[in-house]
């Protein structure tokens, strides 16, 4: 079964952080010519769908402005906002914990399950458990947990890492998910075929078993209202409404930015969330609950809040807007660089631009003390031609093409901290040296049209060192006979 | 009017067609031309690659070639580049600002408010659609990403070349997807730009156009390198090439595809 391979093949030691620099996993990822053209099918798809529904709405662009205007307050008033969420959500009979990393999580989640006496939970997905490993922690203490969105247990059954925020099995056709069941899920049907309906029931089949008999749930959070306790999840399937109503127990592991200050506020993200997400005007079941009722939905209701790098990145003036984030994963869809690499070239459970952003920051990859050049998530900012279709996508207006050239920037200032300069670091500084002079300038583009010596007949052709990737594909024109401050003066003369 | 020039360093070096093409034009509709010989780059080299602290000396230089605008002594500032316009507008305050010289981030910002891209200058400041162009071949327009998503520049560059005489115009498949250029991203991460670049290609390819245009010179680069190692015969033209060929004064390529090469005496 070569189509069920891992991918990639080797487990990662850290969900932020799988190993190689961008540029290298890119490299193996683009050389995966059917991942890439599932990737392009469905990305286009998507990205034409939410072109269609956003246009339909006529306040889109105020509907943009209210999101990130929300969420410029959250992160302004975020201590004194969360300790309101706290209040309301303990005085509505549920029990808030505090994790600083994504060891302190997974301890505090475990310890919950455990005193439940339980050895099976279902989930709802949920990127804040994938960021800190949760279900390979719970199943190394003996506990196992079932994603139950089609796509997730697609991707948990293979064996294989997410590629994208919100279908994480992005990189699979129907037939390779065809196999994957047949393969990996013990009770697939004889004789599956590669039917979207025929997988799909055979995945409901297998979960309904599961929904039944599970005592605890575990969720994330789409958003948390501070001022009412409320928590919420938006989704397609409605495996979420039974996880989330049906089992004793449910805790809820939450990044600590996803809050909004008032339920009011709940319209705004309602509307932005779908359709810039999955291209509907609606999801098809939205769940809010608020603390416990008697005798309705689970009977014990835990919110873990998560830090694990938050409050890193909140100190950073430009990077911080990547907290704005509402993971709608309408970046990736329009990203160019994405659609060709996938998402598991990002190296992190947040692949494509926002991941870009996040990840370098939630590791806290080139501030001071770090060394950039050791980490491969410093490549991340760099895996951009800053063509800006993201930030043109984003609901909430994160402007990542800044946040990108400002992280780089943080890259270079680490990098510039070693005593030997690199080879960028040299050149970019000469090159400065020509550009801050018009006579040198000059000099230095009479000097290039020398480089025509080189060139046989108007363009060159493979060059070695850093130009060989751009030789490689293309070629490059020979500088010109004159540089256009000859012809400049030449025809200044000629004026007068 | 009195317009002042921005030549662009990576035009001025490899591609003088493209501002020499802006000057012809100009001049033709009537305008002086000035060329401030001051001027280097915007910055935007350095600031996109995170060198962002060796981009201010740059950034210094740039505003104090272009200072002159403020005194009256230009009506405009003219770029045949929607990249280094961006630059101009989006990045040298903040460039600036990084290393808290308020003064300098003041100026730039004001420089900036006159700057303007070529299809821009023509159509908001100048009032023209129709430049009295003279192109006879079929094209096909890509919008660069700096254009579209930076500078917004809209269709303003499809509206002049829509009003050239004997133009053969065609869509461009995907045409807002970027070609996969993006400035030293295509030497960090050269396999990802040579696979962006190779499904540009093959969209440029499928239109049947003979010349591929574009407002920047880098962007035409990156393709025109890619359509030219290909053998296709599609050559590529600034924009301002093509607005400033007449029947009298008609285009000549600069950068010639292989094809177009061999059959040349
Ligand atoms: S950065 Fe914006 S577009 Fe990307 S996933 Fe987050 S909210 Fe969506």
């Amino acid at each position: 079964m070569p189509n069920v391979r891992p991918q990639p093949a080797h487990a990662p030691a850290h969900p932020l952080r799988w190993g190689e620099p961008f540029p290298e996993a890119a490299h193996e990822t683009l050389a995966n010519g059917q991942m890439r053209r599932n990737l392009a099918h469905a990305t286009r798809t998507i990205r034409d769908k939410r072109l269609r529904v956003t246009a339909e709405l006529p306040d889109w662009e105020a509907l943009r402005d209210a999101g990130a205007a929300i969420k410029h307050q959250v992160m302004s008033e975020l201590p004194a906002l969360l300790v309101e969420l706290e209040r309301n959500v303990t005085a509505r009979g549920g029990h808030v914990h505090w994790a600083r990393d994504a060891e302190e999580a997974n301890r505090i989640v475990t310890d919950l399950v455990r005193a439940k006496g339980a050895d099976e939970v279902v989930k709802v997905k949920s990127m804040a458990t994938q960021e800190i490993g949760l279900n390979e922690h719970l199943e190394a203490e003996g506990i196992t947990a079932t994603e139950t969105d089609l796509a997730e247990l697609i991707v948990q059954l293979a064996g294989d890492m997410p590629s994208h925020v919100l279908v994480p099995a992005i990189h699979r056709n129907r037939e390779e998910i065809r196999e994957i069941f047949a393969g990996r899920m013990a009770d697939a049907p004889a004789g599956l075929t590669g039917e979207p309906r025929e997988l799909a029931m055979a995945a409901r089949a297998h979960l309904r078993a599961k929904f039944l008999t599970a005592k605890v749930a575990i969720s994330g959070a789409n958003l948390a209202v501070a001022e009412t306790g409320t928590v919420a999840v938006f989704e397609s399937e409605g495996n979420g409404r039974m996880c989330l109503t049906l089992p004793e127990t449910l805790v809820t592991v939450m990044g600590i930015e996803k809050l909004v200050p008032t339920f009011r506020d709940v319209e705004v993200f309602a509307q932005l969330l779908p359709r810039s997400s999955t291209g509907e005007r609606m999801n098809p079941y939205t769940t809010l609950w608020t603390g416990v009722t008697p005798g309705d939905g689970p009977q014990e209701f835990h919110l873990v809040l998560l830090d694990n790098g938050r409050t890193k990145a909140l100190a950073d003036e430009v990077g911080r807007q990547a907290l704005h984030c509402i993971r709608c994963s309408a970046c990736m869809n329009v990203c160019p660089v994405y659609e060709h690499t996938g998402g598991h070239a990002y190296g992190s459970v947040y692949p494509g631009p926002i991941g870009a952003i996040l990840t370098p920051q939630l590791l806290g990859t080139g501030t001071k003390g770090s060394l950039p050049h050791h980490d491969a998530t410093a490549s991340l900012p760099f895996a951009s031609s800053l063509c800006g279709a993201c930030y043109e996508a984003c609901p909430v207006k994160i402007d990542i093409p800044t946040a990108l050239v400002h992280l780089r920037g943080r890259m270079v200032e680490a990098e510039q901290r070693r005593p030997l300069p690199t080879g960028w670091a040299t050149a970019m500084r000469s090159a400065a040296a020509v550009m801050t002079s018009g006579s040198r300038f000059a000099v230095a583009a009479r000097a290039a049209g020398l480089g025509r010596v080189a060139a046989r007949g108007e363009r060159i052709g493979r060059l070695p060192g850093p130009l060989a990737g751009w030789t490689s594909v293309r070629d490059v024109p020979a500088p010109p006979r004159q540089s256009f401050r000859q012809w400049w003066s030449q025809h200044e003369s000629e004026e007068r | 009017m009195r317009i002042a020039l921005f030549a662009t360093c990576i035009a001025e070096t490899m591609f003088p067609q493209a501002p020499v093409a802006t000057v012809r034009l100009l001049e033709r509709l009537g305008h002086e031309v000035l060329f401030p010989p001051g001027q280097a780059c915007c910055g935007q080299m350095h600031t996109n690659t995170g060198y962002l602290d060796q981009a201010v000396p740059v950034v210094r230089n740039h505003v104090a070639a272009f200072a002159p605008v403020l005194d009256g002594e230009w009506d405009a500032i003219v770029a045949p580049s929607g990249s280094c316009v961006g630059s101009v507008r989006h990045q040298q305050a903040m460039v600036a600002d990084r290393v808290g010289d308020r003064g300098l981030a003041r100026d730039a910002a004001a420089v900036a408010e006159h700057t303007y891209e070529l299809s821009e200058l023509l159509v908001d400041v100048l009032g023209l659609t129709d430049v009295g162009a003279h192109f006879p071949h079929r094209v096909t327009y890509h919008p660069t990403c700096h254009s579209l998503r930076m500078v917004h520049v809209g269709d303003r560059p499809l509206r002049l070349l829509r009003a050239v005489d004997g133009i053969d115009l065609v869509d461009l498949p995907e045409a807002e997807s970027c070609c996969g250029f993006g400035g030293t991203f295509a030497l960090k991460n050269a396999e990802t730009s040579a696979a962006m670049v190779g499904e540009k290609v093959r969209n440029v390819i499928s239109t049947g156009a003979e010349v591929l245009t574009a407002g920047d010179y880098s962007c035409l680069m990156n393709m025109g390198g890619r359509l030219s190692r290909h053998g296709t015969g599609v050559t590529v033209a600034h924009l301002a090439e093509i607005l400033a060929s007449t029947r009298e004064a008609p285009w000549e390529p600069a950068f010639l595809p292989r094809s177009a090469q061999a059959v040349k005496p």
